[in-house]
């Protein structure tokens, strides 16, 4: 009986085996074939985990759109799909940086040539907990001041900082340096991107950092515009003032308004997408693509994000065609 | 008070002791457990489990994620369960002691040990890049499998160790062959155990995300995977993917998704147990 039993196992485990190899010989891909005018195809996209929730929004509406054409999209991070992007491996890539001259070289080794499209805004965002009542600003010298590598181990205390600030100790919380938003403001504050101290407490999740800075006094943090704008009750934002008035005098905190209209700087940035152009020459991609610039303004709104001025997404989309015909012929 | 009665004390010490430990794990995991229910049980209804992901967290659903698990727990089972059992059965019946074997030995006790990633990094430039699977259902059962390999081996052979020496005495006795008294009293007689260590070294499988995301296993799939080699996503990954939003209502829509996953998780450690009871019954020697 027992023997019996073992064997059916066996048997059944064989079956399915074969199964699975039959099946792995008929699943071949179909791209970019195009049948009763619809357009179908496949889009491949990854990279980075900041840009995701836009691309998703994009693909979601799409499929309303174009129920044929499959478009998968991967967060392996920005640099993560750069590496597959620069082999040819995937048709875009979500990026919350531009692209690295190493990275670029990769790619014309690969014979890949591409289009950087901005799809939105993020605006950085400083902040410390809601009862610190004594920061109502901050200049971007002292963010300097306090997040350069020299400031490892000294300065520890805000009255450093500002003589009028209370003599209490500082306690700082950022994104750990492999994301894009460490990048960026390392970048614009500090003066050389991923130059910074290493004594603050870091975290690649920033839903960890607003837990962080929302249960301590004395803390001092920085992250995405969204997840300040989705826990407004437990932090008190830092308006911040770059000296220059030229973009908006005094100290500027971040909002919809500010962040378009660039002047909260230096701590807007900009998010991407990059198309290759074997991509392009994929009328699917290059469908999704105008799709996605449409919507971008409106679908980075709903997940949290800021849209460009409207002329510049217009503006993209006219470099796009052209990079598209380019690529076409 | 008398040397015995010291030694009692200790004694009595010692269980109190004994029985904190124990409850230090089930407290966390009881705290987590309502932690999680509380958070999501309210979200879990049908649209939830047949709707693709979505950008509204309200709308968004987890189909192509249990799809994609269930896939991957099936292809994992198909190239693990022969090839761990084989290997078990070589180790424990066929191997001396030579300097091969105590490589293959050590070597397999430090597979076991080797951090999850490390297989991703592995399966992405064999299976990915060298065998050109892609980022597909095969080649991430594949990396999952050689994952859960070393416990498959480990467990065979411990199920096969249990089975007496007077057994194996008897069916040569009775006139059978090596293989004969594997096939037909060894392997059914143990076969409880390998199966309990094949279903848990399943379900540690069915909770890795990291070497998945390094084989490019995706976040957003819109359709169900319908080959081995399709691309895909499982629950870990989606877990992941809204933990890290900042919208509240995505935390709530992850809460859910984990129960469904613990779901999957205690099915199969029960189907483990029901299993090694069945056979436990069954055999009287």
């Amino acid at each position: 009986m027992l023997n019996f039993k073992l064997t059916s196992v066996k048997l059944n485990a064989a079956v399915l085996l074969g199964a699975t190899v039959l099946f792995s010989a008929c699943g071949g891909g179909n791209n970019g074939e195009e049948a009763n005018g619809e357009v179908t195809g496949s889009i491949q996209i990854d990279g980075s985990s900041t840009v995701y929730p836009i691309t998703e929004a994009v693909a979601e509406e799409y499929r309303a759109e174009a129920p044929d054409v499959k478009v998968t999209v991967g967060v392996s991070g920005t640099g993560g799909g750069f590496k597959k992007f620069t082999r040819g491996d995937i048709d875009i890539v979500d990026a919350s940086r531009q692209i690295k001259p190493s990275e670029d070289s990769l790619a014309k080794a690969n014979n890949i040539s591409y289009i950087e499209l901005p799809v939105a805004y993020d605006g950085l965002t400083v902040v410390v907990h809601p009862e610190n009542n004594w920061v109502k600003d901050i200049t971007t010298d002292e963010l300097k001041k306090i997040w350069e590598p020299a400031a490892q181990g000294t300065i520890k205390k805000w009255n450093q900082i500002r003589p009028e600030w209370p003599d209490q100790e500082m306690h700082l919380y950022g994104p750990g340096v492999e994301s894009g938003t460490y990048d960026y403001f390392t970048e614009a504050v500090v003066g050389e991107s991923g130059a910074s101290r290493g004594d603050y407490t870091a975290s690649e999740d920033d839903n960890v950092l607003v837990q962080g800075v929302s249960t301590d006094v004395n803390a001092l943090g920085f992250f995405g515009f969204a997840y300040y704008e989705e826990n407004q009750g437990k932090l008190k934002v830092v308006p911040v003032n770059d000296m220059d008035d030229s973009n908006g005098a005094g100290a500027i905190a971040p909002s919809l308004e500010t962040v378009k209209d660039g002047s909260y700087a230096p701590l807007s940035r900009p998010l991407f997408i990059y198309v290759s152009s074997k991509a392009a020459a994929n009328e699917a991609a290059v469908d999704f693509v105008n799709f996605y610039l449409d919507n971008a303004g409106e679908l980075s709104q709903e997940v949290g994000y800021i849209p460009l001025p409207d002329e510049m997404y217009k503006e993209q989309k006219q470099k796009f065609e052209q990079f598209a015909t380019g690529a076409q012929k | 008070m008398t040397n015995s009665d010291i030694n009692r004390l200790k004694d009595k010490a010692f269980q109190f002791f004994g029985i904190f430990c124990t409850f230090i794990g089930l407290v966390v995991l009881a705290i987590f457990l309502f932690d999680i229910i509380l958070e999501g049980a309210a979200r879990i209804d049908w649209d939830f489990l047949t709707s693709l992901p979505s950008r509204r967290a309200s709308r968004a659903g987890i189909l192509t994620a249990w799809v994609g698990t269930l896939w991957i727990l099936v292809l994992t089972t198909i190239i693990a369960f022969p090839l761990g059992v084989a290997a078990g059965v070589y180790l424990e019946e066929y191997s001396t002691k030579n300097r091969l074997n105590n490589f293959l030995e050590i070597n397999i006790a430090n597979l076991a040990g080797v951090p999850s990633i490390i297989y991703g990094l592995l399966g992405l430039e064999i299976f990915v890049r060298q065998m050109r699977l892609g980022g597909s259902l095969l080649a991430g059962a594949l990396t999952l499998s050689l994952l859960i390999l070393p416990i498959i081996i480990v467990t065979t052979r411990e199920a096969i160790k249990a089975v007496p020496r007077s057994i194996r005495d008897g069916s040569f006795a009775l006139g059978a062959s090596k293989w004969q008294t594997v096939w037909n009293q060894v392997l059914p007689a143990s076969f409880g155990g390998i199966l309990t260590g094949i279903i848990l070294a399943l379900s540690r499988a069915v909770g890795e995300a990291a070497p998945l995301i390094v084989i490019g296993a995706l976040a957003y799939v819109p359709f169900t995977p319908s080959t081995p080699l399709d691309e895909f996503t499982v629950l870990p990954i989606q877990i992941f993917n809204w933990t890290s939003r900042p919208q509240e209502a995505f935390l709530t829509n992850a809460a859910a998704a984990i129960i469904i996953l613990l779901i999957i998780t205690f099915m199969l450690n029960g189907l483990a147990v029901y299993l090694r009871n069945k056979q436990q019954k069954k055999i009287k020697w």
